[in-house]
């Protein structure tokens, strides 16, 4: 799966698309490890943008939590952004909305993170 | 085959409070909206057609005790929970004085799936033959242990029925009483093991005390082979995904998310969710119920899963 990423100050944005299940979780924990490797030395926070996800399944949502789990060990955090409602009902139904801070857009994420996330953002 | 729930509650039985009932009749009275009835017929007609099941009934109850009514004379049932005590008034009532044959299948030994056995009246009875199954060393000495002073004033070896300790090697189809009965290794604290049951071209599997880690592919797999078309799973549902991957990790249960996707996968045709949490109230397990169904809408293939809640007094024909 690839993983569009982009830095806006000190926040970080990764996109996952297409669906995430137990075919290709494990691709994309190897693509998400040099973020979250990263992130524990600049203490990046990180933004999943989810709009162009269409489908988890519950392997996908655990690749979720172990970046969540991870970031946290670092002093970081991982919020979600910009869900589509096929996957905001499945979060809901695993009760990740529980555990995940999750934003309307990403620039509602951005914005929670840093003024400055935020800012860079608006920038383009 | 028929398929009768006993007991479906995990952990430890639950009964509803007074509190529990008082708000239910009030509920009720709410939404009836002043309608006059001319009878309880036609109550009763009300309740069932415009009030939620959590609101008319109760999910219950009783620890783990599930019967398979198959065409023979004996008697099968899955677990020994508390829901063992009306399973035997049942088996008594039927029998009508004659002796039965019961044979039991152990999930494993843990306490809500044994509680039941000092009070499964046919265990007092003489002539009656309880063979009981499973997989585990300690099978025998657990059921013995229960009743050992001071944990119970009958000892085991007080019981006037024949009762027989059979072990059975997992992996392995065994004929038992008319089923080929087939036990599979899971994951839980000291072992625990499903069974399928297979009779009349009819399948059923009873995987309970169940955790599935969804980073072992092989064991996934595994599962998938297990259920493999079956017609009715009965599955150990007692927790969120959230919480069966993250803070109750390791604690030996799985999520409502994991046995519909193990059941798709396996191309199942009705999930019964199972050992429901005991901190859940009745209203809890049927939002649980109706986020399930709508999973399986958003997630299904070609085949449509069919998926129900376990509760105390649920009769299923397979």
């Amino acid at each position: 799966m690839p993983l569009a990423h982009r830095l806006y100050d000190n926040a970080l944005v990764l996109a996952p698309t297409g669906r995430l299940d137990h075919d290709n979780c494990e691709a994309f924990r190897e693509e998400l490890a040099p973020h979250l490797e990263r992130s524990a030395k600049d203490g990046a926070a990180i933004v999943l943008d989810l709009s162009g996800l269409e489908y988890v399944s519950s392997a996908g949502l655990r690749c979720f939590m172990l970046a969540a789990k991870q970031a946290k060990a670092q002093k970081s955090r991982v919020v979600i952004a910009a869900m589509q409602p096929v996957v905001a009902e499945i979060f809901q139904i695993a009760r990740f909305n529980l555990v995940f801070e999750a934003f309307p857009k990403v620039r509602d994420a951005l914005a929670a993170l840093s003024p400055a996330a935020a800012a860079a953002f608006d920038r383009g | 085959m028929r398929v009768r729930f006993w007991g479906t509650r995990g952990s430890i039985p639950v009964a509803l409070t007074s509190a529990d009932i008082r708000d239910k009749v009030a509920q009720a009275l709410y939404l009836a909206e002043g309608r006059r009835f001319e009878s309880i017929g036609e109550a009763h007609e009300f309740a069932t057609r415009h009030l939620d099941f959590s609101l008319t009934h109760t999910f219950g109850g009783h620890s783990p005790c599930v019967e398979l009514e198959t065409s023979g004379s004996e008697y099968l049932v899955c677990d020994m929970g508390s829901g063992a005590r009306p399973f035997g008034a049942h088996v008594l009532a039927r029998q009508s004085g004659k002796p039965a044959t019961v044979n039991v299948f152990m999930s494993h030994v843990h306490w809500d799936h044994i509680m039941g056995f000092p009070f499964f009246g046919p265990a007092y009875v003489p002539g009656t033959h309880i063979r009981i199954h499973g997989c585990h060393d300690v099978l025998e000495s657990a059921f013995r242990l229960q009743q050992a002073p001071p944990c119970f004033p009958v000892e085991f070896s007080q019981l006037a029925a024949d009762i027989e300790f059979l072990k059975l090697a997992p992996g392995r189809a065994h004929e038992i009483s008319g089923v080929r009965v087939t036990p599979a290794p899971q994951m839980h604290s000291g072992d625990s093991y499903g069974y399928r049951f297979e009779t009349d071209g009819k399948v059923i599997v009873y995987t309970t005390d169940s955790e599935h880690k969804l980073e072992n592919r092989a064991q996934t797999e595994r599962f998938v082979q297990f259920f493999q078309g079956a017609d009715l799973v009965v599955f150990d549902a007692m927790y969120s995904l959230a919480d069966a991957i993250s803070v109750k990790a390791d604690w030996g249960h799985s999520s409502n998310i994991i046995g519909v996707e193990l059941c798709q996968m396996a191309r199942v045709r009705h999930l019964v969710l199972f050992h429901h949490e005991p901190a859940y109230d009745d209203a809890t397990i049927e939002g649980v119920l109706r986020e399930t169904r709508r999973f399986e809408e958003l997630t299904r293939g070609t085949q449509p899963l069919q998926i129900s809640a376990a509760y105390d007094g649920m009769e299923i024909d397979v």
